[in-house]
């Protein structure tokens, strides 16, 4: 099915050092060492080494089929992995429910955003965890707080936060369901193709966005088909290819056709000379000593 | 790279285009800027009460045309006691409705309570009545609310649950109305004069000017209060002008209840006066499941299952749970319809029409503005919306026209009320 003999050419070379980049203050905040995940006989995760440092944005690419799903849920708790480990800030984590993630502070915004568009900005922000006061919900406190983490997100172009969800734009909308990730306290937030039903201008309003999330110290996780998108918000690239991870490493290692190579091939000729600092062949269990 | 932090072009498009769907009351800051956006809001189908109240006001006096006797305060006070039960039966499916669920069960099940509540009052040695209404209202909790396990646990559709529901329940009813009172021709009476009294009785005239008066001032005194907090720590919050409308409106309907009611009613030489018990029942259970509905964690649970129930579910939220309270909730609701019915009719009968009766009881709903998909509809609307049903029952049987035109006149309005509220809403689009 796969075809590690691909990796095998790749100039990327195994037991490479990581960039210091990910490892300022120790581990890094979540770091996923040698995952695996099959279903049946498919082995749509293998050996994933990857980690995601707080306050960067990490861009997950891939083709159709890559995995990219399917590491995402791993993350989220949809489902626990076959294989490997799942450190957070350096301590081993296991995911029996996506709670488990949640409580951890991993927040997954999925394509459909899951708003309802019957309730208002404050409702869906605080649904499922509104504060009450002797039993009556707490108005005041909702809606002071989703004022403030939608300014603090520079969410400027909503009216008022008592409108409903269904009147909003796709990007205002995206910027809802990324604020009430912020608000429960998020350190994590992985977002499922944020850009990909969006036009010029609300793609714009999402990207700026992610800079806000990175800038107060939030990791992101992105995955998107658009490459012009992750060269403007990424700091990291992770290119899956067939289950396993291509290449990881920082923008700047990469360009538009080198993804593409890697995501299609596995390998790139232009990435030569210029190597990423992980790769599929680095032994799992020993992923970044430094 | 660098973040361009620029608002994009068209927010102003998208602040413009949000004003015409977004509550006039969380952008508004003026009495004008507010009326300006409020009609932007009706013709966009976003309207609340306003076609409503414009519907019943026009059926009204089209009935006044016809018999001057319409607007006469006998008439009204039987308008009201006629109203009381449709009203209640449709407060009962806004629970069900705004999930996106519907019961067609209640019917037939809060009369069954009433049979109950009926068979402890039998005289011999009768039970006290509160007892006796108790398992009234509990009969249809527990059946709804039995319902709601099976659509919820095995995932049924509610429509077939509570079909199989109501006619269990219509035959349930023939039942237990021949062991409750053998060899009555399927009638049980109402032995008490407390039960009695909620359709037929009335408070003294002083009474019922001072419950409209705690009743303004207390619901009023809350809208002040807590809209003037809201504006003063800048929250979403209306004119204090338009508060203050609102309060006056209220006053003005419980001015004109009050006097209608304590009007001399009475033919010939008695004098019958004062406002009939069952508007306070009335005004209790409205008061409490619009507090239910909106400050609760769980009417919140119920607006946002019904609009999206998988997001609901992400968030956490005890999807069965919630669902099968409304259930429940649904059938208590309507047991309090059980007995109103049976305090109004004097006895429970076999024939009683529970299947007309609930589809009524939706027509009610649904004319009031909620929606048969769930997440969108209100108490308020479920009273206006019975209210109407009733005038049109009473309004046609004041001409002396029977069953038929009843009918059909009710399926008019309905599909007049679905078709103004459907292409209102055509017209407004989400991007």
């Amino acid at each position: 099915m796969t075809t590690p003999s691909a990796d095998d050419a790749r100039p990327a070379t195994a037991g490479r050092a990581p960039a210091p980049e990910s490892g300022q203050e120790g581990a890094p905040l979540l770091r996923l060492v040698g995952v695996g995940k099959n279903f049946g006989l498919v082995r749509a995760l293998i050996d994933i080494d990857l980690d995601v440092p707080a306050g960067q944005v990490t861009a997950l690419v891939g083709d159709n089929g890559a995995g990219k799903s399917t590491l995402i849920k791993t993350i989220a708790g949809i489902w626990p992995q076959d294989h490997g480990e799942i450190l957070w800030q350096g301590r081993p984590v296991r995911f029996h429910s996506p709670k488990d993630a949640t409580d951890l502070g991993i927040a997954t915004v999925y394509q459909d955003l899951a708003l309802a568009d019957n309730l208002d900005i404050v409702q869906n922000m605080f649904l499922g965890r509104e504060p009450v006061k002797r039993w009556v919900l707490d108005e005041t406190t909702m809606e002071t707080e989703a004022k403030r983490t939608l300014a603090d997100l520079s969410v400027v172009t909503v009216r008022s936060v008592r409108q409903p969800v269904g009147s909003l734009s796709g990007g205002q909308r995206q910027a809802v369901a990324v604020a009430r990730a912020v608000l429960r306290q998020a350190k994590l937030v992985i977002l499922d193709e944020p850009t990909a039903a969006l036009g010029v201008t609300q793609t714009r309003v999402v990207l700026d966005l992610i800079h806000r999330l990175k800038d107060q110290g939030i990791a992101v996780i992105v995955i998107s088909h658009n490459l012009n998108d992750v060269q403007a918000v990424a700091d990291r690239v992770a290119v899956l290819r067939l289950g396993r991870m291509a290449a990881v490493g920082p923008l700047s290692r990469f360009d538009a056709e080198s993804i593409v190579d890697l995501m299609t091939t596995g390998t790139s000729r232009r990435l030569a000379g210029v190597p990423a600092e992980q790769s599929a062949q680095q032994p799992a269990g020993s992923p970044s000593e430094r | 790279m660098s973040a361009d932090v620029q608002p994009p072009p068209e927010a102003d498009e998208v602040a413009e285009q949000t004003a015409a769907i977004a509550a006039p009351e969380v952008i508004a800051d003026s009495f004008g800027e507010y009326a300006k956006i409020w009609w932007t809001r009706v013709r966009s189908g976003e309207s609340g009460a306003l076609p409503v109240i414009l519907g019943l006001a026009a059926i009204v006096i089209y009935f006044q045309a016809r018999s001057s006797l319409f607007l006469s305060a006998g008439n009204l006070v039987n308008l009201i006691e006629q109203a009381a039960w449709i009203v209640t039966l449709g407060m009962a499916e806004v629970f069900v409705l705004l999930l996106g669920e519907i019961d067609l069960s209640i019917g037939f099940s809060s009369v069954i309570g009433a049979v109950f509540t009926c068979w402890l009052l039998v005289p011999p040695n009768p039970a006290p009545w509160p007892l006796a209404v108790l398992v009234g209202l509990a009969f249809p909790a527990l059946y709804s609310g039995i319902q709601g396990v099976i659509v919820t646990w095995l995932r049924l559709p509610s429509f077939v649950v509570t079909l199989a529901g109501y006619l269990f329940g219509q035959g349930f009813l023939l039942y237990i109305i021949n062991v409750a009172a053998p060899g009555s021709g399927g009638t049980i009476r109402l032995y008490s004069n407390v039960l009695s009294d909620i359709e037929s009785g009335a408070m003294s005239v002083t009474a019922g000017w001072i419950v409209m008066a705690v009743a303004v001032v207390l619901a009023g005194g809350l809208f002040v209060v807590r809209d003037g907090r809201r504006r003063a720590s800048k929250l979403a919050a209306p004119p204090a002008s338009v508060t203050w409308l609102k309060v006056a409106v209220m006053a003005v309907a419980g001015v004109v209840v009050v006097l209608i009611g304590n009007t001399n009613r009475g033919r010939f030489f008695t004098v019958v006066r004062g406002v009939p018990w069952v508007v306070l029942v009335i005004l209790v259970v409205l008061v409490a499941y619009n507090f239910l509905l909106g400050r609760t964690r769980f009417g919140r649970y119920v607006y946002a299952i019904g609009g999206n129930a998988e997001a609901a579910r992400r968030a956490g939220i005890n999807l069965s749970r919630i669902r099968i309270a409304a259930f429940a909730l649904c059938g208590l609701t309507a047991g309090i319809m059980g007995i109103i019915y049976s305090s109004l009719l004097g006895s429970v009968s076999a024939n009683v029409p529970g299947g007309q009766n609930v589809l009524y009881a939706v027509a009610a709903a649904v004319i009031g503005g909620t929606s048969l998909f769930g997440g969108r509809g209100k108490m308020l609307g479920a009273v206006l919306g019975g209210v109407i049903v009733a005038v049109i029952y009473n309004g046609l049987q004041l001409l002396g026209l029977g069953a038929a035109p009843q009918a059909m006149w009710t399926a008019a309005v309905l599909l007049a009320a679905v078709t103004v509220d459907t292409v209102a809403r055509r017209g407004q689009t989400t991007t």
